[in-house]
């Protein structure tokens, strides 16, 4: 049978739950509902939540797990709702409390549900580390951490060092930092101290619609206008490489997706700042962008910091814009123009395609993903301290 | 009286005039201009970022939705098409497409002759060449659909090969074409005397939207209709899934949690999630949802599920933000007339907040359909001919995903999927814009200030 229609059948149980119970209820306090404990909707409630709930729970894991066939399901599935409608029509009598029951039900629902952002981050745990210890049996740790060639072969006798995909990571990094703050910080103090009400109401829209469109959107845009035209008239004239795809491309372009990102929460953060110090460095004489400068800004420095910090840590977590503009040519190199390789890429290139998660060459994937975590991870919980500690002294 | 406390010099004080300007305030002005510079042109520079990136990508995608179609009278000759001659479906089965392809080739000859064009130079499979590899998989279907057409001519609209096509969109000049192996300037002059008779036509083209995607000789048959159907059920199961769950996760942190060390892990482990590059969820969903759970690989029920995971923090923060707004006024009114905790939410504060968790709702989603990389990691690059079923079953189909489709045209070698990818992408931004619109619209609509 179908999960579907034990699915339906469930909620039709559920439904008719609801209503035999409201008129069981009814009907024992002969028609007066001034004589239940609650409001007559709660019996029907309590009936059709412990006849659907369990068994809707059922269906959802054993979809996923398919333990046994649908008509196994549907017999599990279908008792279980008729035992739990059969309990509660029995305890449904005029004097049962059914308020309190289907509150203290929904509100252990609620907690189950914001249970699972912990079960998010303990599954991202699990599955790397799971993974990675088996990485680290087939490779040794100290080659992964340290080694300084990548170059997986399928077959055996690969080296998988992470040291080149580090240095290309936070070399398109810095180019994208280096980008997007001046930027970014500037547009939010021209934003926040000077602009009129009518070029803010035009600008900070086209400003978050650069935060709205998909890194892919990006991608694209590096791997046919930005790259060629880099090569083109950069690094071909000057005799760098002939590569359209090279760390420049991935980092202007992945700047290019910072700039919001870095002008909102500095914008947030600029307009935290009370306006008695503006007044104050005003007041004394100094020019706007003195006070923007001397007063402003270091007041808001810890904010800012953080704010970058978090900027950072999405642009190490980057995929598309890399996967599309910076190669796949894991080397350390100065020249900007040439093409490497982050961690990112190399996650999506070890795992896309025919895997065998036997070998070290696909298990190296999660490896990288869990370095990748942990960094971000230290990287914005240092941020949030920072913006929140800041925060809090002038609120 | 006053003592006076500052010595009275009888020396004038160094000229110092407010009507004149000294070296020192204009240092000071010039850093004032400079600084002022610095903010509008960071400004400038970003929207004129945006507009750049806005007129490349529609300067590229628009050609994708125009066509070049050949519009010729094909006899569907039935001595090729049914040999044993009853117009037997499942005999009709048994004729494979190059036969069809024979007949597109003759009919366009026939087409060529009747209408005194010199073919001067062009061997036989360079015209035929003309016509699109697919075109003759699409006269089947049509034949298959309807078995009574075998013998009679039709009017057919054939698609053209790639090249042709680009010819006519200005991406294949003579000059490429001379250098080009697929197609030749003298084929070219054959398309441009065609069209000169009205058999050849560019035109508005629905079957992008509808079609799935082609191999990689067949550039000018790919379309995004299976990459559309996919993004439309994985944003399904985020909504069935998603929503839900955060509003009720937010429901329980913001009016319910007792303030202690539990409340405080979810809340951290919340806004750290929130930041989590998309990959690493990914990761998670191969691992957790193929691997161990053994669902279906490139299915959008794994993708609903990853994408749901990573939306459910922004749910999560919006509609905590939207239940903040609520005055607690309304809650202490509530209660005071004698409803219950449970009772003062989910009567009085939850239809208020609902407009805000409505846009927030709609903000995540969007930013879910946007999202390519976890995908990635999922198998949904895998190359899909077959749409996929009705939901639910239809949900362990593979499918695509637009996104998906975008980074899987980037990958391959004729630059005329560079033209679709583009088009795939004012696709997905016309979907965006619609969301954000509809976003915007609830907020403008059902936004009260208390």
């Amino acid at each position: 049978m179908p999960v579907t229609w034990t699915l339906l059948l469930v909620l039709a149980l559920a439904v008719a739950g609801y209503f035999i119970g409201r008129s069981r209820v009814l009907s024992a306090a002969g028609g007066d509902s001034r004589r239940l404990h609650s409001r007559t909707s709660y019996y029907g409630w309590n009936v059709a939540l412990f006849t659907a709930v369990p068994a809707l729970f059922l269906i959802g894991i054993w979809s996923i797990a398919k333990p046994a066939s649908g008509t196994v399901l549907a017999v599990v599935a279908l008792i279980m709702a008729a035992v739990g409608m059969g309990f509660n029509l029995m305890r449904t009598t005029p004097d049962f409390r059914a308020r309190n029951a289907v509150e203290t039900f929904v509100r252990y629902l609620l907690i189950l549900c914001s249970m699972i952002a912990i079960a998010t981050t303990a599954g991202i745990v699990f599955s790397m580390v799971f993974e990675t210890s088996n990485f680290f049996k087939q490779y040794s740790w100290t080659e992964f951490f340290f080694g300084s060639t990548w170059s997986p072969r399928f077959g055996g006798g690969s080296q998988l060092g992470i040291l080149p995909l580090v240095w290309g990571t936070l070399y398109i990094s810095f180019i994208a930092l280096a980008v997007s703050i001046p930027i970014g910080l500037f547009a939010a103090i021209y934003m926040s101290e000077y602009a009129s009400p009518r070029l803010r109401s035009f600008a900070k829209p086209a400003i978050e619609v650069l935060a709205g469109i998909p890194t892919i959107v990006y991608g694209l845009f590096a791997l046919v206008t930005v790259g060629p035209m880099l090569r083109d008239y950069f690094a071909q004239p000057l005799g760098l490489g002939s590569s359209g795809s090279s760390v420049m491309t991935a980092g202007l372009v992945m700047g290019i997706m910072l700039i919001p990102f870095v002008s909102s929460l500095s914008d947030d953060i600029i307009n935290a700042v009370p306006q008695s110090m503006r007044d104050g460095a005003l007041g004394l004489g100094s020019t706007p962008s003195e006070t923007v400068r001397k007063v402003v800004l270091p007041a808001a420095l810890p904010g800012i910091v953080g704010a970058i910090l978090l900027a950072a840590s999405r642009a190490i977590g980057e995929t598309m814009i890399v996967v599309l503009g910076a190669g796949a040519a894991a080397q350390m190199s100065m020249n900007p123009f040439e093409a490497m390789t982050t961690i990112t890429v190399k996650i999506v290139s070890q795992l896309t395609g025919d895997t065998d998660f036997a070998a070290p060459e696909t298990l190296v994937a999660f490896a990288l993903g869990i370095t990748l975590f942990v960094v971000t991870l230290g990287l914005n919980i240092v941020a949030l301290y920072v913006v929140r500690k800041y925060r809090e002294q002038y609120e | 009286m006053t003592d006076a406390t500052f010595p009275v010099s009888s020396a004038p004080a160094a000229k110092s005039s407010l009507l004149v300007v000294d070296a020192r305030t204009r240092k000071r002005n010039a850093a004032e201009a400079r600084f002022r510079a610095y903010g509008l042109g960071a400004i400038l520079i970003s929207v004129a970022l945006l507009v750049i990136l806005m007129f490349t990508i529609f300067r590229d995608g628009t050609g994708a939705f125009r066509q070049t179609y050949l519009e010729i009278p094909v006899t569907l000759d039935a001595a090729q098409l049914d040999k044993v001659g009853n117009r037997d479906p499942e005999d009709l089965k048994k004729v494979l497409t190059t036969s069809y392809g024979k007949i597109l080739e003759n009919s366009l000859q026939q087409a060529i002759t009747s209408n005194g064009i010199n073919v001067e130079g062009l061997s036989g499979p360079d015209v035929a060449n003309l016509i699109s590899k697919e075109a003759s998989a699409q006269l089947r279907n049509r034949v298959l659909a309807n078995p009574d057409l075998v013998g009679q001519t039709v009017d057919a609209r054939v698609l053209t090969n790639g090249r042709v096509d680009g010819y006519y969109k200005g991406r294949v000049t003579m000059e490429t074409a001379a250098r080009d192996s697929n197609t030749s300037p003298a084929q070219l002059q054959l398309a441009d005397a065609l069209k000169e008779k009205g058999l050849i036509a560019t035109e508005w083209n629905w079957s992008f939207l509808t079609m799935p995607d082609a191999s990689d000789q067949r550039p000018e048959a790919a379309g995004v209709g299976i990459a559309i159907l996919g993004s439309l059920y994985m944003m399904l199961v985020v909504l069935v899934l998603a929503v839900p769950i955060g509003v009720a996760a937010s429901i329980y942190l913001e009016e319910f949690a007792p303030k202690n060390r539990l409340t405080d892990i979810i809340e951290v482990n919340i806004s750290n999630l929130a930041a989590v590059p998309s990959i690493v969820f990914g990761i998670l969903g191969l691992a957790a949802f193929i691997n161990v759970a053994g669902l279906p690989q490139s299915a959008p029920i794994v993708g609903g599920l990853v994408l749901t995971l990573m939306t459910l923090p922004t749910i999560i923060i919006a509609t905590r933000a939207a239940l903040k707004a609520v005055p607690p006024s309304i809650r202490d009114a509530a209660l005071g007339v004698g409803a219950s905790k449970m009772q003062s939410v989910f009567h009085h504060v939850l239809p208020l907040a609902m407009p805000g968790i409505l846009t927030g709702t709609i903000i995540g989603l969007a930013q879910a359909l946007g999202e390519t990389a976890p995908l990635l990691l999922i198998g949904m690059v895998a190359f899909v001919r077959n749409f996929p079923g009705a939901p639910p079953e239809g949900l362990m189909d593979p499918a695509s995903a637009l996104p998906v489709q975008v980074y899987n045209w980037t990958q391959r070698a004729d630059p005329a999927f560079f033209e679709r990818a583009s088009g795939a992408i004012i696709v997905l931004l016309v979907f965006l814009l619609c969301m954000n619109l509809f976003a915007i619209f609830l907020r403008r609509k059902f936004e009260r200030r208390w």
